[in-house]
Order: structure tokens, then C-alpha cells, then sequence
């Protein structure tokens, strides 16, 4: 037995001080800031956390609640929007149904939660000082923030239609979608253009999640990044209902959350998705480069 | 210094507020100024000028004339619809005048306060009323001119598209026109033949309501308070139901509407309105604008006059725009193209020499995308070079194979039970109505149809298809046909497309032998998807047009029992083209700026600090650290603190002496203002990799309060990322000592639960300097006597603890040495003992009372105190505050 191991079978209340004693001063510890709060541990950290479950929980029941509805409803009326009058018609339609429904507040909702509350609960619970402390350094912990609540949210966004598909096709059938302006695509070209909705909202919503973000570094107050993040979709989503503010408003934030329609079009139509998605990068960079330079020497007070 | 300051002033909550407000007020202005733009600057006068005499009597016209903010500019006469007057053109006038233009709107004869009668667009009436308007607008100082000639163009929709062109094809001094649905030969309009000449099929439907929408209203003048609007020259009505139509075009209407075939002095009337007859005198650059829904005045007709002025050199543009008399909707797009066709006439080549005759072709595809908004199927406008056909653009078409057997078709007595396919007015109450007709069904029987098979590839229909079809009929002379082509879906919903048909009039028929005549389906914009079939039907009914009183039966089919339909197409880039690709690049440009610039910043501030050698062995050294908060107050005023190994050393000082913000710079949470701060030689700075050596507990707990204790712990550890039997887990979870508890959530635990759990992470790892800010706070007696072994146990193997404290008794038994704070500032450092011996000297003696005795014998004045804990009284003294 070495003398470690004995001393750590005397770890009584006495136990204590004969081993703080003994433990002498050794080797610089073996420490590498790359290895700092890794992707596992912020998983772990967030995954445990009751809003995700409740968020993921929602995203779950969601369309089936939605399949309900229809199912006793008996679907839309004829003077509904097309895309939402076609909602009952198959797996595809339901889920496209599910994104055009959800896409403008619901999955905003879950994007500026999982963005703008890590870092900001952290400040809440006062453990953002610990593991600034540890020390995690600040570029990497935004990172692995930043990697961590980005994968959640797009897990959120990929579930929600999936599992809508799969809803609706219990509900509704296995047929391919059917587009609002006529004309329905085989199996392949629905599950293809079903792909680059959500890729495309990915990137809209990348808007959201950074400027959550950068709400999160800058209040210690959850509630407040989450709410300035969806209040400014909001404001701009308003904004974008007057037609005066043209060419303006083609630059807000928002203009182009609904351009993925245009992949019902035959052939897809790229325009405004190559726009919104330009658009959305540039918006993203703004708010995480200011992000980043606002928190590398933020005083952490809280 | 300098930019420290503007910085530390731009970060004050005050500035922040300003800036907010400023910001707030510049959005705020933004939009008022781009709301209040639209409409500024617009004069408007009216009066009275003289029209034609009519009958020997002065006809006056009612007029209003607007004016833009800055004259002079070209002028554009503004001819009303059918039945309304100049009041229903102030919208489109002003958005003339706010585009820089002198608008003239007027009432025509026989509408609103306007004198006179209507004579239909007559070349000696309304048409002279046109000139003289001219005149009129010639000699204003407002009209700007080229050359000595004044700037003038016409422009209207409807009957007053007719008028502008009938009137600039019969004045030189008109520059340009802008004619939106208008007609091109009204026989062919009211009386269409789709397979032959006019006078073809009445439509009685829309010619009704047109004759009635420029009757008074009669119907109510009896009421009390509805007086009919009387205008000053108003002529009495004529003749029965006539109300103020000239009496030889009401009695031509009533008499062709009756026979339900043009009479001949109703032909004449027609084509004397009729741009057909004039528009080869018409050389001034001219827009068409024509609406898709509409069965009125179908694209047909823009197209008849088009061909009809390019093939006189006249430039031509045409816009197939969404709407038309069928929706009543789309006005705003005529009018924006006319602004934008007069901008090109007269500013864009130089008094109107510069428009080319190759003018792009703009159509609207109804459905062609999904509108964003709604999720239901919206508009697009597609532009092509040219107008087919026209200066050499290319006429595409393609051809599709309809077949089926010979069908017989039934027509019943007086068309009843007729096929509705559009409703003047009815669809203009939306989708729903369209949708809703769509699935009306034609009486069985009437119909014959054949159907291609599914189309390899979509087709974009753009214009007149045709087809050749063999009709029989049985008993009559002659035969009154529809002719539509249908959209079937695969899942069997069909569509007509635009709700238009083709009414065929086939006269001269023997019964019982065939004849094969090549039909005019409806022009349309329409994009069949692959996948789907076309559908020739070709019926004995429908709602809109007059039908024989005698019953009919027809044999219909295709020759051979196929026949190709003639598709022209047109190949159109969506018009908000632009360059989506430059949003791209500029995007991902801002990005790279935005990406290198911070990754620039961050790194020259990484660059700074340099460690120093001669401090390797020293744990903690803090060297003159100020740290100013915003507002100038200075938490910590030239602080210089020394700490070796094996010391425990007590920061020592009352609530807001300025500990805490001195231990968050030492652990890099907080940037010094000024100094250094260096452990083991390394500089402190965000996130320095030396703090590994650091443990610290700062400002009570923090804890994820979903995890349990030992989760908690075991979290942090493995953020550190280092090997787990480093941790020393067990005398951790012995220091922090919470038994069972351990296993239970944060959020249940008490204050002090949380700072032995706080204290005891701390401790994770054993690092070699130990920070604890307040460690006893909500520690029983008990526990804080055990606190203080555990730490001069600690430091006893060389390690450093540095604990903040502002109990005295604490600080004393605990600490090798003291570090005296107040205010921010330094008052004493130095080994425990020595900082209590600095307050003078204490003398103790056996018997007090005697030892006064002998002072006061001697002569000094001696006074008994209480006997205090030494540091208390050094403290006190030091801070200089009476206990």
C-alpha cells in the first residue's frame, strides 16, 4: 500500500487534516486550457436542464396535438391558406404545415432559449464566475457555449419537421408533398426540398441565436436575453408589415424567415434565400463579433 | 488615457441611455419621414373647361388639376372607367403628381358634373373634349416644353384607355400613352368569335352592367335625403332607361342588346370608339397594360393593339398584369408602369426620341410562387426581351395532343341550365369565389372534352393557344360553342385557368355536315405543372353571353379523333431579380471583416502582459492595482500586495473596503483600471492559464441548482479537464461534509450547505494558492473552528491561502499575516503579530488599582479601560473610526 492509498483510507473528520498535511506540493497540475469545459460537459450541464426537456417535450407533442386537431377538425377550411388547407394531406404537407406554423415564433421561442440563456442562467446561479475562474478562457467558453446551444437548437429544428413527418404520415398517409400553387413532387424531390427548408431556417434562425447570445454575455438576467431576442423578432417582423419602409425592410432581420416557400415552387426558386441567407451571416457576424468583444473583458460582477 | 476615459464614460448607464434614446429617435424618424413623403407637395385646383358644344349648347367639363412640388413638368391627361368620374382618379393623379407630373383628371361628358351626354368614346365628342383638354394643359406654365413643344401624354384604364388612345392617335402633340384594359375593337370585346370573325357571341352579361353603371340612380332619387348629384349643365334624360347616353347610342345598344347581334348603326357606334380603326395614326410611344383576369377585355386585345401599332414603328411596351375587370384589382401596378413608361419617354432618351421599339414584355404568372406571408399561392412578374412577334422577338410555342371520340353536346332551350365560368364583379371578392366556380360543374351533357395525356415537362403558357375542332350540329343553320382548356391535376381538381372561355359563333352550317374550324382558346398566363393533363372542353353554355332560345344538339370532336393544341410560351425571369448572389457575397464579406477584426482585437490584447521572472516563486503579487468603476469611483485605490508560500493571509477590512473587487481581479473576473497582478510570476489576465494553481471561492456559492452536490462537483472538475484522481473528490466531499445531502439537488440545500459545498470546491485539486472571500458566513461556531484548522493545515505543506474577513477574531487566529483595507485603500500589511503589536504598547500588570495608584502618585493620569482583542484596536486605529 502506498502511502496515498493509506492516507485515503483514513479519510475520517480527522482524516482530513493527516491528509492535507501529507499531500505535498507536486508538479505543476496538469492543466491545458483546449481541454477546458469540453462539448461533453456543457452537454451534460444543458442536457440536464429541465427547459431543455421541456423544450424538446413540446417540439414532441406539438404535432400531434396539431394531427388532433386536424383529424377531429377535419382539416382547415377551404378559405384557409393554401398551405394550411393542404396540411392534412400527407406526411410532407403536415410537415411543411408544422415549419410554416412554427418557424415564426415557436422554434424563435426555442432558438433564443438555448442561445440567450446559457451563458446569462450561469450568471443567475453565479456559476459563470467559478468556471471563468477554473479557468475556462473566455473565447472558449463562448465557443463551447456557443457549440453546444447551436446544436441543441439545430436538433430542435430538425426534429420538430421529422417528427412531424412521421405524425403526419401516421395520421395522414405517406404521400409526397403537394405544392399550393399546383403540382405535387415524388418522394426524392419532397424529402430533398424538406431538407433545404430546414437548412434554410437554420440559417434564419442564426440571426436569433446570436443575437441571444450577445444578449446573454451582456445581462446576468436569463429572462432578459430570451425576451430581447424575441422582441426583436417581433419588432421586426412588425416593421416588416409596412410596405412604406420599402427598400428598407428588405434589411431587416426578418424579411426573408418565410423565403424557404419558394422551394414548392418548380423549379425552386433560390433568390430570396440566397438574399436572406447573406443577409443572416452578415446579422449573425455583427451581433457575435460584438459578442465576443463585449465578454473577453466584461467585468463579471454577478 | 485618453480613450480609457471615453470608454469608461460611454459605458455609464447614463450615456447608454442617451445613446438608446438618440437611436430610438433616428428609427422613429425614419419612418415618419418615409410616411409622410408620400403624399407631400401636391397642389390640386378644379374648374370648369369648355368642352364641345353639343346641340348648339356649351358643354363645360369638371376638372382637377394637380400639381407636383416642382414645375414646370410633362403633363398627363387622366380619362375616367365607365361610370365613374374624376373623383375616382385622385388616387392615381396624385401618385402622378408625387412621381413629378402634372396630372388632369376630368369627368367625361355625361358623368358627374360634366355637361353633355354620352356618346361612347365618339370621335366628335369625347374624343374632341379630349383635345381641347390638351388645349387647355398646352397653355399652362406648369407644362414643361422641348423645342417650343409642350410635354403632353394620356393615359387611363378601361373606357378612359380607350380614350387616351383614341384622342393621342387623333392629336400630334401627345408623347405618350398609357392604356390599361382597355379594348382594341369593341365588336370583337362585346361580340367575340373565337373561331371566326365578329360579330360573334353577345356578352350580355358585362355589356348589361356596363350600360347600367352610367344610368343614374334612379331607383333611389325618391328617397328622402338622396338627391341625384345635378350638375350645373346637366341635360334631362332623353329617352326611357337611357338616362344621359346620347339617344342614338342608347337606342343602338337596346336594339342590338335585344336581338343579342350588333345592329348596324350599333356597328358603326363601335367602330368609331374603337382604337382599331385610328391607332395607325398613332405614333407617340404607348404602354398596354392589360389585366389577366379579366373577360371583358381579354389579353387579346392589348395583344390586336400592339401588333397593330409596332407594325407602324410606334415603340410599344405591354405589361400583362395581374387582375383586370374580373377582380377590379391591379390598378396600382398599371399606374406605377405608366409612371415608370412616361419617366422613360421623356426623361430617359430626351423628349421621347430615346424609347426603342424592342420594349421588355412583362407578364404576371398567377401562382407562381408561394407568398411568404400566407403560405397560399401569390404572383410573380416575369419580364422577357420582347412581346412576342413583335421587333423581332421570338414567338415560341409548343404543341400538345389532345384526343377523344366525337361527343355529343346538348344546348338547352334559352342556355338553362347554364355554365357559370366568371361573374362580372363576383371575383373580385377574392380566391374563394374562384375556387368556389372552379368546382361548379356543367350541366351533364353539354360538355364534350379531350384530354392530352400527363405532360412529360411543366409548360408555361403565355398567350393564345389554338386548336382545330369538327363541329356538327344536327338540326340548326348555326352553332354557339365555349371553348376552354383545363388544368387537371393528377389528384382530379381542375382549373380553368383565369375562369376565361372562348365563345365560338359558327353560322352557314348545313345539318348534319361537319366543319372544322380553328379556335382562339382564351389568352392566359398559366403554368401547367409536369404531371398534369390538358383538357380541351368544348360546351354548349354559359352564364355571361346571349344563347339560342331554341334547343340545339351538336356532334363535336377532333379530326382524326386527335388534335394538337398550339401552346405559345414565352421564357421570363422573375422581375425583383437583381443580384441575390451580390447579398451573398456582401454577407460573407461583412462576416470576414467582422471575423478578422475581433480575432485581431482579441489577440493584440492577448499580447500585452509579460510575465516576470523574479516573481516565479511568489504566489500572488498584486503591484498598484486601481480599479476605477464607471462614474470615477475607485473600488480599489494603489493596492500592493506580496503573499509567499506557507502564509495565510487575512484581507482584512469592513464591507465595502474594496476585498472582493481586489480577489475577482486576482482570478481574472475583473480588469484592472491600472497595476498588475501576477501568480507565480504569470500575469493575471482573463482566463490565464496560471489560474489552474488558483482556487478560489468568491462572493458566497455558485451551483447549477438542477444537479445534485456531488454532480456538482464532479461538473466542475471535469470542466477543468484534467485527470480525475487529481480532484482528491474525498476530502473535498469531507471538507464540504454534507453526509447523505451530497446527493440531493443544490436547490434544496441551505446557505451554509452551499458554502461548504462553495468552500470544498474550492479546494478541488488542492491548489497551491487557496482564495476564500467570507468563507465563514452562515458557518455555526463548530464549524468555523474546524474551517480554521483545515486552513493552517493547508498552508502548513506550502501552499497559500488568502482569505478575506471582516471579523476581526477570525482573522486573528487564522492568519500568518494581515492585510488591512478600507476604502479601497491599503492601510497596513505585515506578519499577524507585528500589525497587532503597531498600536503602541500594552502594559499588563498584576493589580490595576495599585498600578493607578502609582501612576497618579507620579503624575500621570491613568484611567482604567476595558482590556480589547489587540488587532480590534490596531484596526480601529488604523482606519481611524471611534469603536
Amino acid at each position: 500500500m502506498t502511502e496515498r492509498e493509506l492516507s485515503k483510507v483514513a479519510a475520517t473528520k480527522r482524516g482530513i487534516h493527516d491528509r492535507l498535511t501529507t499531500v505535498e506540493v507536486g508538479r505543476e497540475p496538469d492543466f491545458h486550457p483546449g481541454r477546458t469545459l469540453r462539448l461533453r460537459v456543457e452537454l451534460v450541464r444543458q442536457l440536464k436542464r429541465r427547459r431543455t426537456q421541456v423544450a424538446f417535450g413540446l417540439i414532441v407533442i406539438l404535432p400531434v396535438i396539431i394531427a388532433i386537431a386536424f383529424q377531429v377538425g377535419g382539416g382547415a377550411g377551404s378559405d384557409a391558406p393554401q398551405l394550411v388547407g393542404l396540411a392534412n394531406t400527407g406526411a410532407f404537407n403536415f410537415a411543411l404545415f408544422t415549419e410554416f406554423a412554427s418557424v415564426g415564433f415557436l422554434l424563435v421561442v426555442l432558438v433564443a432559449l438555448f442561445c440567450g440563456d446559457t451563458v446569462a442562467s450561469e450568471a443567475s446561479w453565479s456559476s459563470l464566475r467559478y468556471l471563468l475562474a477554473l479557468p475556462v478562457p473566455r473565447s472558449r467558453m463562448l465557443r463551447q457555449k456557443l457549440i453546444i446551444a447551436g446544436a441543441l437548437s439545430v436538433a430542435a429544428n430538425v426534429l420538430l419537421p421529422l417528427w412531424a413527418f412521421l405524425v403526419g404520415g401516421m395520421f395522414f398517409g405517406w404521400h409526397p408533398a403537394r405544392s399550393p400553387i399546383g403540382g405535387s413532387f415524388g418522394t426524392g424531390p419532397s424529402t430533398w426540398r424538406l431538407a433545404i427548408i430546414v437548412v434554410y431556417i437554420c440559417g434564419q434562425l442564426l440571426v436569433v441565436a446570436a443575437l441571444a447570445f450577445l444578449l446573454s454575455v451582456s445581462v446576468d438576467n436569463p429572462l432578459g436575453a430570451v425576451g430581447g431576442a424575441v422582441m426583436l423578432v417581433v419588432v421586426s417582423n412588425i416593421l416588416d408589415q409596412i410596405t412604406a419602409l420599402d427598400p428598407y425592410r428588405h434589411y431587416l432581420p426578418t424579411h426573408f424567415q418565410y423565403a424557404w416557400v419558394d422551394t414548392l415552387s418548380s423549379p425552386i426558386r433560390w433568390d430570396d434565400m440566397i438574399r436572406g441567407t447573406g443577409l443572416a451571416i452578415a446579422y449573425a457576424a455583427a451581433f457575435l463579433g460584438y459578442a465576443w468583444l463585449r465578454f473577453d473583458r466584461k467585468d463579471i460582477t454577478s | 488615457m485618453r480613450a480609457a476615459a471615453l470608454r469608461s464614460r460611454l459605458r455609464s448607464r447614463k450615456v447608454q441611455a442617451w445613446l438608446a434614446v438618440v437611436v430610438l429617435a433616428a428609427v422613429g424618424g425614419i419612418v415618419a419621414g418615409v410616411v409622410a413623403s408620400s403624399g407631400s407637395g401636391v397642389r390640386v385646383s378644379s374648374r370648369f373647361v369648355t368642352g364641345t358644344p353639343e346641340h348648339g349648347k356649351a358643354v363645360r367639363l369638371d376638372t382637377s388639376l394637380y400639381l407636383p412640388a416642382s414645375t414646370p413638368a410633362p403633363a398627363v391627361l387622366l380619362s375616367q372607367g365607365f361610370g365613374g368620374d374624376k373623383t375616382s382618379l385622385d388616387g392615381t393623379a396624385r401618385s402622378f403628381a408625387e412621381h413629378g407630373y402634372v396630372a388632369l383628371t376630368y369627368s367625361a361628358r355625361g358623368f358627374g358634373r360634366s355637361g353633355g351626354l354620352i356618346h361612347f368614346a365618339a370621335p366628335d365628342y369625347e374624343v374632341r373634349d379630349g383635345r381641347k383638354l390638351l388645349d387647355y394643359l398646352a397653355g399652362l406654365d406648369v407644362v414643361s416644353r422641348v423645342g417650343g413643344k409642350p410635354q403632353l401624354a394620356t393615359a387611363g384604364a378601361s373606357y378612359g384607355g380607350a380614350l387616351s388612345l383614341l384622342i393621342a392617335a387623333a392629336d400630334p402633340r401627345v408623347g405618350a400613352v398609357a392604356a390599361d384594359i382597355t379594348w382594341h375593337d369593341l365588336s370583337a370585346a362585346l361580340f367575340p368569335n373565337a373561331a371566326g370573325a365578329p360579330p360573334g357571341v353577345f356578352k350580355k352579361l358585362w355589356a348589361g352592367q356596363l350600360f347600367a353603371s352610367a344610368l343614374p340612380e334612379t331607383s333611389l332619387s325618391g328617397l328622402p335625403g338622396s338627391a341625384p348629384p345635378v350638375g350645373p349643365d346637366r341635360a334631362p334624360a332623353q329617352a326611357t332607361g337611357c338616362g344621359r347616353f346620347a339617344p342614338d347610342v342608347c337606342a343602338a345598344y337596346q336594339a342590338s342588346a335585344a336581338r343579342g347581334l350588333p345592329t348596324a348603326a350599333m356597328d358603326r357606334l363601335m367602330r368609331l370608339a374603337s382604337p382599331a380603326s385610328v391607332i395607325d395614326a398613332l405614333s407617340a410611344p404607348t404602354l398596354l397594360t392589360q389585366g389577366e383576369q379579366d373577360s371583358l377585355f381579354p389579353l387579346s386585345e392589348a395583344a390586336a393593339n400592339a401588333r397593330q401599332l409596332a407594325a407602324h414603328g410606334t415603340p410599344v411596351r405591354v405589361v400583362w398584369r395581374e387582375g383586370g375587370h374580373d377582380t377590379g384589382s391591379g390598378g396600382g401596378v398599371a399606374t406605377s408602369a405608366a409612371i415608370g413608361w412616361f419617366d422613360d419617354v421623356f426623361n430617359g432618351g430626351g423628349g421621347g426620341a430615346g424609347v426603342s421599339k424592342q420594349q421588355p414584355f412583362r407578364f404576371s404568372e398567377q401562382a407562381g410562387v408561394v407568398s411568404a406571408a400566407t403560405g397560399d399561392a401569390a404572383q410573380q412578374t416575369l419580364e422577357a426581351d420582347g412581346y412576342p412577334g413583335i421587333a423581332g422577338a421570338p414567338e415560341d410555342t409548343e404543341t400538345v395532343q389532345v384526343s377523344g371520340p366525337p361527343q355529343v353536346a346538348i344546348a338547352p332551350p334559352d342556355g338553362s341550365p347554364a355554365a357559370i365560368t366568371s361573374v362580372p364583379g363576383l371575383s373580385a371578392l377574392g380566391p374563394l369565389v374562384t375556387r368556389a366556380l372552379d368546382l361548379l360543374p356543367a350541366a351533364p351533357g353539354q360538355t364534350a372534352s379531350f384530354g392530352s395525356a400527363k405532360l412529360p415537362d411543366s409548360v408555361l403558357i403565355v398567350g393564345q393557344p389554338t386548336v382545330r375542332i369538327t363541329v356538327t350540329a344536327r338540326s340548326s343553320a348555326d352553332a354557339i360553342l365555349f371553348a376552354a382548356l383545363r388544368d387537371l391535376a393528377p389528384d382530379g381538381t381542375e382549373q380553368v385557368p383565369a375562369q376565361l372561355v372562348s365563345p365560338i359563333r359558327l353560322t352557314g352550317l348545313r345539318p348534319g355536315v361537319p366543319r372544322t374550324v380553328t379556335v382562339r382558346l382564351p389568352s392566359i398566363v398559366r403554368n401547367v405543372e409536369a404531371g398534369h393533363r390538358l383538357v380541351l372542353t368544348v360546351g354548349t353554355t354559359d352564364f355571361g353571353y346571349a344563347l339560342p332560345a331554341n334547343a340545339r344538339t351538336y356532334l363535336i370532336g377532333l379530326a382524326g379523333g386527335t388534335a394538337a393544341v398550339t401552346i405559345p410560351t414565352a421564357s421570363g425571369t422573375p422581375i425583383d431579380a437583381g443580384h441575390p448572389g451580390a447579398w451573398l457575397l456582401v454577407g460573407a464579406l461583412i462576416a470576414l471583416v467582422i471575423g478578422l477584426s475581433v480575432g485581431a482585437v482579441l489577440i493584440r490584447r492577448r499580447l500585452v502582459l509579460k510575465p516576470d521572472p523574479e516573481l516565479v516563486d511568489v504566489p500572488v503579487s498584486i503591484r498598484s492595482l486601481v480599479k476605477e468603476y464607471a462614474g470615477g469611483y475607485r473600488a480599489v485605490d494603489d493596492v500592493s500586495i506580496r503573499v509567499e508560500r506557507g502564509q495565510v493571509v487575512g484581507l482584512l477590512g469592513p464591507n465595502g473596503a474594496g476585498k472582493t473587487t481586489v480577489l475577482r481581479v486576482l482570478v481574472g473576473l475583473i480588469t484592472p483600471t491600472s497595476g498588475s497582478v501576477h501568480v507565480f510570476g504569470q500575469p493575471v489576465v482573463p482566463g490565464a492559464p496560471v489560474l489552474a494553481r488558483v482556487g478560489a471561492f468568491i462572493e458566497g456559492p455558485g451551483f447549477l441548482p438542477h444537479l445534485t452536490g456531488r454532480e456538482n462537483l464532479r461538473l466542475f472538475w471535469a470542466a477543468t479537464g484534467r485527470p480525475e484522481p487529481d480532484a482528491e473528490f474525498d476530502l473535498a466531499l469531507d471538507i464540504a461534509g454534507l453526509g447523505q445531502s451530497i446527493d440531493r439537488r443544490v436547490r434544496a440545500y441551505s446557505h451554509g450547505m452551499k458554502q461548504r459545498l462553495g468552500i470544498a470546491q474550492a479546494m478541488l485539486g488542492l491548489p497551491e494558492v487557496l482564495v476564500l472571500d467570507e468563507p465563514t458566513n452562515g458557518l455555526d461556531p463548530p464549524q468555523i473552528a474546524e474551517m480554521r484548522e483545515v486552513l493552517q493545515d493547508y498552508a502548513r505543506t506550502g501552499r497559500t491561502v488568502l482569505v478575506s474577513s471582516h471579523l476581526l477574531a477570525e482573522v486573528e487566529q487564522t492568519c500568518t499575516h494581515v492585510v488591512v483595507m478600507h476604502k479601497g485603500r491599503l492601510i497596513a500589511a505585515g506578519p499577524t503579530a507585528e500589525i497587532a503589536g503597531a498600536g503602541g504598547v500594552q502594559l499588563a500588570v498584576e493589580d490595576p488599582d495599585a498600578a493607578a495608584r502609582v501612576l497618579a502618585d507620579a503624575g500621570i493620569i491613568a484611567e482604567l479601560v476595558p482590556a480589547r482583542r489587540a488587532l480590534e484596536d490596531v484596526f480601529l486605529d488604523l482606519i481611524g473610526e471611534a469603536p
